[in-house]
């Protein structure tokens, strides 16, 4: 169980003290051990910023330059931590900007509280100066939001929201307090909140499931594992591993699934999806028994339907009954958080090692690497390769460091190379794959585990959408490595066109400013590459860097990503180019 | 398999502001039109229950479903064939009261179709009738040869033939 730190146990004292609804937001924070948040202030969310402004010494505040970045940066804290994420901002405008970040929470399942600044009660709807119905526009993208429009229920619905947010399927929950309650006086209690009537967090196990799903397990001659992010949200990291290793099952991750296992483990046989690897998409079709463990069936992950999987019976291990039969139908849900179903399970395992089995995958990685991976890791082309310097990263890494990375080509050649020996390593926009994502993200994750390395791997097109956030490094002295690969493209949007619209570049040249001076501008250490000879030495001495830094690699302009499984195809048409 | 159905869903919810903006977004994302609505109290202190209609395929109803208890605030929410239920909609006629002195036909239809006059002045009356959505509409074909002045019907209100174990539910969840 979590150890309540002092400051808990003293808030949680029936004793109540008369203050303001600012300062109970304070108070609110701090019971739920937030030391950290992000935001940007405003004319409706002042008081509150004011109270931060005496508590500065238990509770840091960062500004970061966009509230789009004060939400990324939340949510890599709480990806690389498995905490609540917070992040705060004004009325209107201020709390529009934290909508991206918000709907790149709800569909990665990021648990995380932003909180609102609102005009007076007395003003709402009659379109006053920076009103807008925030509660309205975030309600598709939140797990959970409310208005606050009275002081006196600031610390229930702070408790709730903390609750909702971390529990179960996490998510992301939106307070929007007008200014009026923030300026009242009552009296401050604070309790936890540990239920919710109508919510049902982690559905009931049933015994006979889990009978069913073992049972189609044992029986199985060709069983094939897809896990994904449900299992690092459930911290089930060392259960999934037990279980597998146990019945010998192949294994192969979504994109937010990575680093549950160890990228070396035998029995990882690689990334599914559209730029996955050959073998666990291509063998999918080939399985007896598909075991999904904590993932959603993504359209990326399965290609065209009709034809995912249908020759096995599926098993589903899942938090979210909603996900069960929404995409692919199963023969045997097993509802629950994984980490309790397959322990529960576990003991009921035949031990099996399907040997033979996991040879088929290993004879078509031999063929992916003669066909794709030798040329991105071992290129004897003049232009750098994508490729290589991420293994450049693993190896100066030692395949410690977290890997952020932002959306595009980088991001899915940094998935299929970046390897990880540790949970929580790979930190990415996945299900709304938003550009923009990994500057903030990186120094969200860099605040959270500040004793690891994080790197960004970023586009040149991703990185100018958040660069402005480079200030907040520069104020923080957050220490990330950004290594940005220059294609000049937008480079995922060329690739499609190369290949679906006859290499009609629309829109998709870049002409880029000198990274290396705007990097200097921000008193940022920097430097930039262009030959294949300089990488190494340059990737180290980034990595041997106390301190932030920026890493500007010149790579080939028309590299593209492959396997590829084009839209609408089936998993088992992946392209090897 | 893929043929669509009217399904009566009902639906537990705690009663907060807002949950009819959510609940209405699941039906908006995905394109799914919502035939009547009634929100009201129900059996159980400070629940309300939603009342809807759609039209759909039962498997698109099922993943409604199981998107609409995934709300926080939803306690429970179920599905229904037209069979599974005793179901009614209530409307009301606005005629002129010279139809009423004039035309002795009019107390006829209202005897038959079972409505009952529920206000009367000198310029106009109104009629309530509450049945099944044929008998509404028959009525109104009837009624419309002697000229409505304003027609307005209610949502569905549906009462299942099944019990609805909402009540259960709850107290396993305060227990
Ligand atoms: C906010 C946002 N806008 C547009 C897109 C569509 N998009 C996906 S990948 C991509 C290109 C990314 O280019 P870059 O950042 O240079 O990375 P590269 O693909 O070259 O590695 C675009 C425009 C997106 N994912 N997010």
């Amino acid at each position: 169980m979590e150890t309540k730190t002092k400051q808990q146990t003293e808030l949680e004292t029936t004793e109540s003290v008369t203050i303001t609804g600012a300062e109970a937001v304070v108070k609110c924070l701090l019971a739920e051990g937030v030391d950290l948040l992000y935001g940007y202030p405003g004319g409706a969310i002042m008081p509150v910023y004011d109270e931060l402004y005496k508590y500065q010494d238990k509770l840091h505040h960062v500004l970061t330059r966009h509230e789009q970045g004060a939400t990324h940066a939340a949510q890599g804290y709480a990806r690389a931590t498995g905490k609540v994420g917070v992040a705060m901002a004004t009325s209107g405008p201020g709390a529009t900007n934290l909508i991206t970040g918000i709907a790149d929470a709800q569909i990665d399942s990021t648990p995380m509280v932003c909180i609102t600044g609102q005009v007076g009660a007395h003003l709402l709807g009659s379109d006053a100066f920076q009103e807008t119905d925030i509660v309205g526009i975030s309600t598709p993208v939140t797990k959970w939001n409310y208005q606050i429009t009275k002081a006196n229920e600031i610390p229930e619905v702070m408790a709730k929201a903390f609750y909702i947010a971390r529990s179960g399927r996490p998510g992301p929950v939106l307070v929007d307090i007008t200014k009026n309650a923030q300026f009242e006086e009552f009296d401050f209690e604070y309790k936890k909140c540990t239920s919710v009537r109508s919510y049902q967090p982690v559905p009931n196990m049933s015994m006979q499931s889990i009978e069913a799903a073992v049972e189609l397990i044992n029986n199985a001659e060709r069983p094939f594992v897809v896990w994904g992010q449900g299992v690092i949200l459930g911290e089930a990291e060392e259960e999934f591993k037990a279980f597998i290793e146990k019945a010998g099952i192949p294994s192969a991750s979504t994109l937010l699934g990575l680093s549950a296992l160890p990228t070396k483990h035998p029995l990882h046989v690689g990334m599914v999806g559209m730029h996955g690897n050959y073998s666990p998409n291509k063998l999918t079709n080939e399985c007896d028994v598909l075991i999904a463990i904590g993932m959603r069936f993504d359209d990326r992950v399965t290609g065209d339907l009709s034809r995912y999987a249908k020759q096995a019976k599926v098993v589903h291990f899942e938090i979210d009954p909603a996900e069960v039969d929404k995409n692919v139908k199963t023969d045997v849900a097993v509802l629950g958080n994984v980490k309790e179903t397959l322990t529960v399970a576990l003991p009921f395992l035949k031990a099996n090692s399907h040997k033979e089995w996991l040879q088929e995958f290993r004879n078509l990685d031999a063929v992916e690497f003669d066909n794709v991976i030798k040329n991105d890791l071992f290129p004897t082309k003049e232009g750098l390769t994508m490729g290589e310097v991420i293994k450049q990263i693993n190896e100066a890494s030692e395949g410690k460091a977290i890997v952020v990375t932002d959306v595009g080509q980088h991001q899915m050649i940094a998935s299929r190379y970046a390897e990880f020996n540790q949970t929580k390593s790979n930190i990415t926009s996945g299900g709304l794959g938003t550009m923009g994502f990994a500057l903030p993200a990186a120094i969200g994750a860099k605040m959270g585990a500040p004793e690891r390395e994080v790197v960004a791997v970023i586009g040149d097109g991703g990185y100018q959408m958040t660069i402005q956030e480079l200030g907040t490094i520069l104020q923080t002295k957050a220490a990330v490595k950004i290594v940005v690969l220059n294609n000049e493209f937008l480079g995922m949007v060329r690739q499609w066109q190369q290949l679906f619209f006859d290499k009609r570049y629309a829109s998709t040249v870049m002409t880029n400013p000198d990274f290396i001076a705007i990097a200097k501008g921000y008193h940022m250490e920097a430097n930039r590459v262009t030959k294949r000879e300089d990488l190494a030495n340059a990737v180290q001495e980034m990595m041997q860097s106390k301190e932030a830094y920026f890493l500007e690699v010149c790579v080939e302009k028309e590299d593209n990503v492959f396997p590829m499984i084009p839209t609408g195809a089936s998993v088992s048409d992946v392209r090897l180019k | 398999m893929s043929t669509k159905n009217t399904y009566t869903i009902s639906i537990y919810t705690e009663n907060n502001v807002g949950l009819l903006n959510r609940i209405s977004a699941i039906f908006l994302r995905r394109h799914l039109n919502i035939e009547s609505v009634n929100v009201s109290k129900s059996e159980i202190k400070s629940v309300s229950r939603f009342t809807l209609l759609v039209k759909v395929t039962e498997e698109q109803v099922k993943k409604i479903i199981g998107q609409i208890e995934k709300q926080v605030e939803v306690i429970k929410a179920f599905y229904h064939t037209d069979e599974a239920t005793v179901y009614q909609e209530s409307c009301l006629f606005k005629l002129s009261t010279d139809l009423l002195i004039q035309n002795d036909e009019i107390q006829t239809i209202i005897n038959q179709s079972k409505s009952r006059v529920i206000n009367i002045n000198k310029n106009f009356f109104v009629l309530e009738k509450s049945g099944t959505k044929e008998e509404v509409e028959e009525l109104y074909h009837i009624l419309d040869k002697h000229g409505i002045m304003q027609f307005v019907r209610s949502g569905r209100i549906a009462i299942t033939k099944d019990e609805m174990p909402v009540s259960k539910l709850l107290q396993l969840i305060k227990a």
